[in-house]
């Protein structure tokens, strides 16, 4: 009998998953891990394991579930457990879903772009006036999702700052402070809604009131939870993922210099950065809601299931070199989105941000390159967003 | 080829239209549109991705058979 290994671990390399996951993807596809408060969950780690599983109809997201597996103390949560679509099943699901859907489809998405690249031009002039050492993290990485959600919400101009300066604390500060700016920022969007039910303006959360709270579909308290929700996933994803790119990137000078040699490569940079990066870990927390049979093995109604991301990203079954960070493969194919009904809502959208910074950024500055080594940057997070704290760079 | 999708499955991620342009459009509700649903040999790889990467499973590709004289 072997004892299952705990989870979730630390990652040394911003980039890399930790070195003990080596040990569950060799137990893998399907294994049992140990969480921090004693519990076993199963663990899927392959790729068309995880494939399967995440689009089975017994998997459940319902997060009130006394067997639904917490990774982390801030996990336990009413808030974290009750997230409008994240923590919810079909049909109540889908029907949040098909309101979202139209502001966020590809074709939604790719109307923004000139929008974005604004934003971030605005961001690069302000690093390059500032000169380096730079710190990329408060100069593009937080407030770049941050603004742009902002900008799609419709959050007024004049409370731009406001907004930017409390999303960077919720991600940032410490934890007291972090819970302040969160209490303020759910009072801020409780605000803005009730101004938005009496004069809906133009942006998202104006359309969602004319379109369905006028309908009587949802209300106003729906309405704050789909703008929170919105505003979490859009933003310690987006940041991370845009952070921890620019350091692989860097950190692999001979890929860089494949991209810097033709930029129209960089789409399919990006998607093998989501693939390698595995920005958060774990892709599904769910519980079984009725018997699941997956890779030979049972999974019994009312058990607790994770899909890890960063593993079945990497998986030899289903990438070659799969370790090997590589801008021209062919075979990106990741999870890093999800899979099934839940896949991500803003996947275009972060995509496009991911690809504009970055081009934008090594365009203007080609000879960006860290300030200090990767092992000192400061990291932060085990089983979730995997954060960086500091990206200092010079040119 | 006769490619088919599921509106009803559908949720919008946009993998299909992202992969083969040529044969997939959304609508202004972000669902899929199959803008050519008779496709040939040189649209066969990409629309096998696409469906591959339909996060919701929506797609369905069937081989057409050949009609006599083909």
């Amino acid at each position: 009998m072997t004892i299952a290994p705990p989870y979730p671990q630390k990652r040394t390399c911003p980039y890399q998953p930790p070195t003990g996951y080596a040990a569950i993807a060799e137990s893998g596809p399907v294994l049992k891990v140990t969480l921090f408060d004693g519990r076993e969950a199963w663990m899927v780690t392959g790729y068309q394991e995880s494939r399967d599983i995440l689009t089975h109809p017994n998997l459940s997201s319902q997060r009130t579930h006394p067997a639904f597996p917490i990774v982390a103390p801030r996990f336990r949560s009413p808030v974290a457990r009750s997230l409008a679509m994240i923590a919810m099943d079909p049909p109540e699901h889908d029907i949040y879903r098909r309101y979202l859907n139209p502001h966020f489809s590809l074709k939604m998405v790719r109307t923004m772009r000139g929008d974005i690249e604004r934003i971030v031009a605005g961001f690069v002039d302000e690093i390059i006036e500032h000169g380096p050492p730079a710190d990329l993290i408060p100069m593009l990485a937080m407030p770049l999702p941050s603004l742009v959600i902002c900008q799609h919400l419709g959050v007024p101009y004049h409370d731009h700052e406001f907004f930017q300066d409390a999303s960077g604390k919720v991600m940032l500060g410490d934890e007291s402070e972090s819970a302040t700016a969160a209490d303020s920022l759910v009072t801020y969007l409780d605000n803005l809604v009730t101004e938005q039910l009496s004069r809906p303006t133009d942006g998202l959360l104006g359309r969602l009131v004319t379109e369905r709270v006028a309908e009587g579909d949802i209300g106003h308290d729906e309405l704050v939870s789909i703008a929170l929700v919105l505003l979490i996933a859009a933003h310690e994803t987006t940041a991370s993922s845009l952070a921890l790119g620019i350091i692989t990137l860097l950190e692999h000078p001979e890929q860089l210099a494949k991209l810097h040699a033709d930029m129209s490569r960089l789409p399919r940079a990006v998607e093998e950065l989501l693939r390698f990066i595995g920005t958060t870990d774990l892709v599904a927390t769910r519980v079984a809601k009725g018997d699941i049979e997956i890779a030979g093995t049972l999974i019994r109604a009312g058990e607790p299931v994770l899909v890890s991301g960063v593993l079945a990203n990497r998986d030899e079954a289903n990438h070659q070199r799969p370790d090997e960070f590589d801008i021209l493969r062919e075979d990106t194919h990741h999870l890093t989105f999800g899979f099934g009904i839940h896949q991500c809502l803003g996947q275009n959208l972060a995509r496009l941000e991911l690809e504009v910074a970055l081009h934008q950024l090594l365009t203007r500055i080609p000879t960006l390159k860290l300030a200090v080594p990767v092992d000192q940057l400061p990291i932060l997070g085990a089983g979730t967003v995997q954060r960086v704290l500091e990206l200092p760079v010079e040119w | 080829m006769r490619v088919e999708a599921d509106r009803d499955r559908c949720i919008s991620a946009g993998r299909c239209m992202a992969t083969a342009p040529r044969i997939f459009d959304q609508d202004d509700d972000g669902i899929v549109v199959v803008v050519v649903p008779e496709t040939g040999p040189d649209d066969e790889a990409q629309v096998r991705e696409a469906g591959f990467l339909c996060p919701a499973q929506a797609i369905r590709i069937t081989a057409v058979r050949s009609e006599p004289g083909d």
